[in-house]
């Protein structure tokens, strides 16, 4: 499931459609075409539709998935609970993510934001490294030769392996949570940015050669934006798998996070709860993911297609 | 060797693994300043790795490229290319483009408002001030090639380097680019060297015609200079003997005497 080293389609910027210059002063050109805003009340309604075109299905999808789990569920002998009990069951989790009575006794939203703080920290180190070494590693042909298989070999690591590793190492969960994620985000950020950083057209190479750049610029100039689409799909496959590596370290190390919640909620055979929890989880994830991917959209801007 | 930009027996070799091919064989030339030199030939007869080796992007096996008295080493800006494809950096605007290129080539000789003046008057050259703005993505095939001369010719160079620029490009936008070229070498005096596969462009635009012999070991095989006078005129031409006879010159050569093997 790890790194895939081919682009997410990253909705390309349109361009409008360009008339060749056929007269010495083309001012008319390449204009984008104007919407109708003549037609105002039905400019509106048209866009109403479209937006209830895209928000209906998936709502009718999940309340007929709830219908049918409410079905399957009913019965109040039945191993796990129904969508109505669960509402019963955890209502003040639902309802109000912020209360805080202390000793671990709190609303979701403050799990949540612990285990966001340790992606965000574990996360913003494997970018980092992880976009320097990879140029480094794209950029020179024996560099990639001896460390790609390396690599390869390490991305494949489950993340948990990691972690008595680096608690042996770390003696401290918070340390040893952080490395996990940067351990587990850093391969496809590496990987993505080398491989951006290989497939960089020549002519590119060219031009800097030509303007002979130095080192410096040839890379922040010229070799840095033309990966960028590369690196962000990277970084959106590292986000992923760091709320995966996140959610399951914190389930062993135990204290505040959405991970240990979970855990012991296990413990305490609050499998309501734990649905209430996961529904978060999958959220916040979806959330990473799209943060991720508009970052990216706004930094490559032109970068994806000439 | 008196010439602006003189190419000297120039050998090119490429190897790749254990063969080793050689592409150009003791190439001379010399260009004078203000010229308009066109190469022409069947592609893969090795017009574009000349043109690289003038450009020190080619480093050739034996033989020297000097240009106003300079031995070449290694690309710069005062041979400045204008690549087939344009490359302009898609994430730069195409004042951004240009502007980068004056940025490096002028640091510390003018001021940033002279440098922001001078990428506008570039801009103007090849009519593209009103696109400015816009991102290479966003506009035409001409129009980026008309961005990526503005973009060598803001870089002063001793000589322009022309790889095939029109080739990508239909029928009426290749013609209005060349009109917009001839007119800038008439205006700017620039030396112009120009890879072009298209017979009547190259009668069209150039002093001299350099026809090359097909490869491997490809090689000058005769310059043909044309005696049209300047400026010259699309539809005038279309009726002009001397014209017809340069076209049928170049057209013998490439057809009859040094066909293509390889279609």
């Amino acid at each position: 499931m790890t790194a895939t080293v081919t682009r997410l389609p990253l909705p390309e910027p349109e361009a409008p459609p360009a008339p060749d210059v056929l007269s010495p002063a083309p001012d008319v050109a390449a204009e984008p075409p104007t919407p109708p805003t003549a037609d105002k009340p039905g400019y509106i309604l048209e866009s109403l539709r479209r937006f209830a075109g895209a928000i209906v299905p998936p709502i009718v999808t999940i309340m007929m998935l709830l219908a049918v789990w409410q079905w399957l569920c009913a019965d109040p002998t039945a191993l796990f609970p129904s969508p109505l009990s669960i509402w019963e069951q955890s209502r003040e989790l639902i309802t109000d993510p912020f209360f805080n009575r202390g000793n671990l006794d709190m609303g979701l939203f403050w799990h949540v934001s612990t285990s966001l703080q340790r992606v965000a920290i574990g996360f913003a180190m494997a970018a980092g490294v992880g976009i320097l070494v990879g140029v480094i590693v794209g950029a020179n042909s024996l560099a990639h030769r001896a460390v790609d298989p390396l690599f390869q070999v390490l991305r494949t690591i489950p993340p948990l392996a990691w972690l008595p590793i680096s608690l042996a190492i770390l003696r401290e969960a918070q340390p040893s949570a952080l490395f996990v994620i940067f351990i587990t985000s850093i391969w496809p950020i590496i990987i993505n940015t080398a491989v951006g950083v290989r497939n960089l057209p020549p002519d590119y190479l060219n031009v800097g050669r030509v303007l002979q750049l130095n080192p410096l610029e040839m890379f922040t100039k010229i070799m840095l934006p033309a990966a960028t689409p590369y690196i962000f799909t990277g970084l959106r496959i590292g986000v992923g798998m760091s709320w995966l590596a996140i959610i399951a370290s914190e389930m062993l190390l135990g204290g505040v996070g959405i991970g240990f919640f979970i855990w012991d909620q296990y413990n305490a055979s609050r499998i309501a709860d734990i649905v209430v929890a996961l529904a978060w989880v999958g959220g916040v994830g979806f959330l990473l993911d799209r943060f991720i991917a508009l970052l990216g959209q706004f930094a490559a801007r032109g970068a994806a297609a000439s | 060797m008196s010439a602006y930009l003189s190419i000297e027996q120039i050998d090119v070799t490429f190897t790749r693994g254990r063969t080793v091919s050689n592409v150009l064989r003791n190439v001379s030339l010399g260009v004078d300043r203000g010229d308009f030199v066109t190469v022409i030939g069947h592609s893969g007869c090795g017009k574009s790795t000349l043109l690289n080796v003038v450009a020190g992007l080619v480093e050739p096996a034996t033989g020297a490229v000097i240009v106003d008295g300079v031995s070449v080493a290694g690309p710069g800006p005062d041979r400045a290319v204008v690549f087939q494809n344009h490359s302009l950096l898609p994430w730069l605007s195409v004042y951004e483009n240009i502007r980068i290129a004056v940025d490096k080539v002028f640091a510390g000789k003018k001021t940033g408002k002279e440098r922001h003046a001078w990428v506008l008057h570039n801009l103007e050259l090849v009519q593209m001030i009103h696109a400015k703005d816009k991102r290479p993505n966003e506009i035409s095939g001409g129009m980026k090639q008309r961005v990526g001369i503005a973009r060598a010719l803001a870089m002063e160079p001793k000589v322009l380097l022309l790889d095939e620029p029109f080739g990508a490009l239909d029928a009426l936008t290749r013609a209005h680019l060349q009109d917009a070229i001839a007119e800038i070498h008439q205006r700017l005096g620039t030396t112009i060297v120009m890879i072009t596969h298209d017979v009547d462009e190259a009668v069209l635009l150039s002093d001299r015609i350099v026809m090359m012999t097909n490869g491997p070991s490809a090689t000058i095989g005769e310059i043909l200079t044309v005696p049209l006078a300047r400026p010259r005129k699309r539809l005038d031409l279309a009726e002009d003997g001397a014209y017809h006879h340069c076209r049928h010159q170049v057209l013998e050569f490439l057809y009859a005497r040094h066909a293509s093997r390889a279609a």
